[in-house]
């Protein structure tokens, strides 16, 4: 009796969830299905249903909108920032999970409260930096930005994921004759390996998808595409086959990316508050 | 490779620990926290002083012949400004608005897929998606494929049923960009909370169970007390977030009809970068500055109390 119970109850459950999962994904498929269909009849009305799909809109973003220099934008400035992120995170998460001192908490806490500093309160400022500097629509504007919005986060997901790892395991292999080159390449490094991973990983997710600087620093050489694609709202852009074609291709990399790690993005999501 | 560098970096700041440790116990870890903090406080303070500094000044991009101290006239001008009143009960509508539905939402979705039922991970993947779609992408996504009045799949939905279809932008707005805000944020509170509710004690369930508790029952009484500390750190979080929202605005509406849609953040960027009114637009930045403040006092607060060091 209270097996059937159980069961019914997991039916019921199931059907909610995956009618709320569908619900959630529907724009990005509808985003996707409208990507095969030609100019004519992604505007359509009544939308179409089924078509003969076309990649003539994969083909036009290639050759006409210069997709790529976009794309290479999104890449450089997304792997130039985590790079330079976890330069400077790495070794200061080590140092502060590995060997605590009476001050880690009071800085670990004050560099959480530089991510609260409201992006549009600092605008002007560094928007004329950036203008005095000649770096308008540069990438190197944009890493360094990048590189400083996420040091936080990236400096707390490692150190909650360098606080679990065992204390004495330095000591421990110290002990054993083991040098210290040695212990941190071959004890730690394979320990922390998994959480620099993710930590990268959430750095990339961010870089890739920040809009407000991209769009309010760059015009066309740097852009990445978060801006690449802000550019199809003008009223001569509506190509809205194209447009679901360059997002398809845009949003991509980082979907896969954050389907694959969603479990670890949870800490760095949270500050390492919620595992 | 990075931890690579990483670890070279940290090589020699460890060696000389070593040595200090013998002498004083502790070990010096200043080489390892120094580039993180110093260019932290440089990230902080240059932009907050030239912010606070702009403030008091009269200066315009387009007219450098207008400059000089303005003492509290920009704040005078601001607040006298009907458009700043209203652009703060937007972004006030906005973030209250979308955080409670996504919570809401999100804790009762999050109970849901606690239980098993075929096929769970790719519908959490599913579900989660939207939260790793590009704002701009999902902005014009929902405004040309959705919500468009006249080809949008919501306005052929109407005219199918035989009704008048909307012009969601044009008619609601607000309602149209919260509609886009919750749909991108449901799948981060649904993930913290999902995962919160994943590190309960299964056991104290299955006596609840047992007890012939219903699911409303262990609902509220023992899941929803558990994710206490996840919902108060999604709510922080997306404050954040949603007192920033920017590209959505920027992409759907640019905070028309009117100042319908314009939040503090798109006041500014309009008076800084619209009409290039730096001292005008740096004030409001300091009453930004200052909101986000009173929300991170809550945070670090929140967060710091049960920070284990």
């Amino acid at each position: 009796m209270s097996h059937s119970v159980a069961k019914q109850r997991h039916w019921v459950a199931g059907t909610i969830a995956w009618v709320s999962a569908l619900i959630m994904f529907f724009p990005i498929a509808w985003m996707a299905l409208a990507s095969f269909k030609t100019e004519v009849q992604a505007v359509q009305t009544p939308p179409l249903l089924f078509f003969m799909p076309t990649l003539e809109n994969y083909r036009a973003i290639f050759s006409e909108a210069n997709y790529l220099l976009f794309a290479g934008n999104s890449v450089a400035i997304s792997v130039g920032a985590t790079f330079l992120t976890l330069l400077v995170s790495v070794p200061a998460a080590f140092a502060m999970a590995f060997y605590p001192t009476a001050r880690t908490r009071g800085l670990l806490l004050w560099m959480l409260s530089t991510k609260m500093l409201p992006a549009v309160g600092v605008l002007v400022p560094i928007y004329l930096l950036v203008r005095d500097a000649g770096l308008l629509d540069s990438r190197t504007s944009l890493i360094i930005i990048n590189t400083m919005s996420n040091m936080p986060i990236a400096v707390w997901m490692l150190f909650t994921f360098f606080r679990d790892l065992p204390k004495d395991i330095i000591e421990a292999s110290r002990i054993d004759g083991a040098n210290l080159r040695q212990v941190l390449v071959h004890v730690l490094l394979p320990l922390v390996l998994p959480g620099i991973a993710s930590t990268g990983l959430l750095c990339i997710i961010l870089c890739w998808n920040e809009a407000f600087w991209s769009l309010n620093l760059t015009a066309h050489n740097a852009a990445p595409l978060t801006a690449f694609i802000a550019s199809f709202s003008a009223p001569q852009g509506l190509f809205w086959a194209k447009l679901s074609a360059a997002s398809v291709l845009a949003i991509a990399p980082i979907l896969i990316f954050g389907w694959i790690s969603q479990k670890q993005l949870v800490s760095g999501l949270t500050f390492g508050a919620v595992k | 490779m990075s931890m690579a560098t990483g670890a070279t970096v940290s090589d020699p700041a460890a060696k000389s620990g070593r040595k200090k440790k013998k002498v004083g116990g502790g070990v010096n870890t200043l080489p390892l926290l120094a580039p993180s903090v110093g260019l932290l406080l440089i990230w902080m303070i240059v932009p907050l002083a030239m912010t606070l500094f702009f403030a008091f000044r009269r200066y315009n991009l387009l007219n450098p012949m207008i400059h000089g101290w303005a003492g509290f006239n920009n704040f005078k001008y601001l607040l006298e400004d009907p458009a700043l009143l209203h652009s703060l009960v937007v972004s006030v509508i906005l973030v209250v608005g979308v955080i409670v539905i996504t919570i809401v939402l999100g804790s009762v979705l999050a109970a849901v897929f606690s239980q098993s039922f075929p096929g769970e991970g790719i519908a959490r993947v599913l579900m989660i998606s939207p939260f790793f779609v590009m704002p701009t992408v999902s902005a014009l996504v929902w405004k040309n494929l959705l919500m468009h009045p006249v080809s949008g799949l919501f306005a052929a939905i109407a005219r199918f049923f035989g009704f008048q279809p909307i012009d969601w932008f044009g008619q609601f707005p607000l309602t149209s960009i919260m509609i886009i805000l919750c749909w991108e944020w449901l799948p981060y509170a649904f993930l913290i909370l999902f995962t919160a509710l994943q590190s309960m004690d299964e056991e104290q369930l299955e006596a609840a169970r047992l007890d012939g508790a219903s699911v409303i029952d262990i609902f509220f009484n023992i899941q929803l007390p558990h994710l206490s500390r996840a919902i108060s750190v999604t709510i922080m979080i997306e404050m954040i977030f949603l007192l920033g929202i920017f590209a959505e605005i920027y992409v759907t509406t640019a905070g028309g009809p009117g100042y319908a849609t314009t939040n503090l953040t798109f006041l500014i960027y309009q008076r800084a970068l619209l009409a290039f009114n730096v001292g005008g637009a740096s004030a409001a930045g300091v009453i930004a500055i200052v909101l986000a403040n009173i929300v991170s006092a809550f945070l670090t607060r929140s967060v710091g109390r049960r920070l284990e060091v």
